[in-house]
Formats: structure tokens, sequence, C-alpha cells
């Protein structure tokens, strides 16, 4: 007679509330469909802008709507963890070498981050918010 | 082509970058003109006149169709994690409208 052998159970859809590791993984992964909606709000925008000035009001009207207020909020949130996992990830997909040493993985998040805040604040400043 | 694999990845990786950098500065921007404070820039004609350039073009194509593409290849392995197992009809889908998106978005911006 052979043993039942030992399965452990794991629940497929809330696998990963037990750690916390999981649980930002899991975070992660789903602001993907955030990003991939709002490209989609995005391209609304476009597709109104060759439409005409009514059509891009109405465009406009649509983001303050409060569902798609409501919506931007919580996209914002994922996008900056996105954002900071995504350059803690970067030195680990690409690491750069220079002689016999690695570039500290610190510098390489370090300088994405000053990039971006860089990058941030040009776009503000030339989109006229300052 | 012996996988697609690396095709759809580097369109991942592509997208990703460009999400982390690019969104949280335009969600604050289209934040702003939700609540009533349209920015200069999104005016119907200053941003009808950016997006009549090239330049403009380039950079609101490669915004939008990148990060539809990040967007459909984690789903795959997003909806995975939540318990969905239909792989298969989750990339159909996902690619269809990352595919789609960026049809539209290049028909969109050459119209402007």
């Amino acid at each position: 007679m052979t043993p039942k052998p030992y399965v452990r159970e794991i629940p497929r859809t809330t696998w990963y509330l037990s750690r916390r590791g999981d649980m930002l993984h899991m975070v992660h992964e789903v602001s993907s469909i955030f990003i991939g909606i709002y490209s989609l709000v995005l391209l609304w925008g476009i597709q109104s802008l060759a439409e005409g000035p009514v059509a891009y009001q109405a465009f406009l009207d649509g983001l303050s709507s409060p569902l798609l207020l409501a919506f931007q909020w919580v996209t914002l949130a994922l996008v900056l963890f996105h954002a900071q996992a995504w350059f803690a990830l970067t030195p680990k997909a690409m690491p750069i070498q220079i002689g016999e040493q690695f570039v500290p993985d610190g510098l390489i998040a370090g300088a994405h981050y000053l990039a971006w805040g860089v990058f941030s604040l040009v776009v503000l400043y030339l989109a006229g918010v300052f | 082509m012996k996988s697609n694999k690396p095709l759809f990845w580097s369109l991942f990786a592509a997208g990703g970058t460009v999400a982390a950098f690019v969104m949280p500065v335009l969600l604050v921007i289209t934040l702003l003109a939700g609540y009533g404070m349209v920015p200069e820039a999104l005016s119907y004609e200053r941003l009808h006149a950016v997006a009549g350039g090239w330049p403009g073009k380039i950079v609101l194509f490669v915004i939008v169709s990148l990060s539809l593409w990040h967007a459909a290849h984690r789903m795959r392995t997003a909806l995975h994690g939540l318990g969905l197992r239909a792989d298969r009809a989750v990339a159909i889908a996902g690619y269809g409208i990352a595919a789609l998106g960026t049809v539209l978005s290049l028909h969109y911006l050459l119209a402007i």
C-alpha cells in the first residue's frame, strides 16, 4: 500500500495574501492592468484631439467624472509603486560592468530616480503647471 | 522565428520603462485637468499643435503603444496570479487590444 502523497493546499485566488513579498509582487503585477487602461484613456484623448475641439472638450470633461478621477488616483499610486519597483529591478536585469567591477545597484537605481525627478519637473514646467 | 518570446519581452521591458518615467507626471497633469485646472499644454490649440508635428506624434505613439504592450504582457501573469487559468484567451485578448491600440493611435495621430 503506497502512502497518499502530501499535497499542500494553496488557495488559487488568495495565495499572495499570506506573505508580504508575494503581496507586493501581486500589487506590481496588477499595476500593469491599470497602466493598460490608462493607455486606453490616453488613446481616447488622441482620438478626440483628431476629431476636433468639441470631442476634445468631451474628453476633458470625461477626465473630471468621479469614476475617472478615482481611477486616476489609484493608477497614480500603482504607477509610482511600479516605478520604484522597476528602478530597483533595473540593475538586476541590466548590470553595468566597468573593468572588473560592477556598478553598485544603488547607484544605478539612484541615477534612475534622479533622471525621473528631473524629467518629471521638466515635463510639468513645459506643460505650464508652474 | 523560433519563438516570439524575445519580441514580446522587449516590448514589455521598454513599455515598463516608459510607464515608470512618463505615467506619474502624465497622471498629475490629467488629474489637474480633471479638477478643472487644465494646464496650458492640454488646451486644444497647444496639444493639437504639439501632436501636429512629427516629434509630438512619435512621443505620443511611443507612450501609448509601448505601455499597452507592457500591460498586455504582464496581464498574463497578473491574471494567472489572481487565479484565472485561461492564459491563451488572456494572451489573445491582451495582445489583440495592444495591437489594435497601436494601429488606432497611429491612425489618429496621422489624422492630426
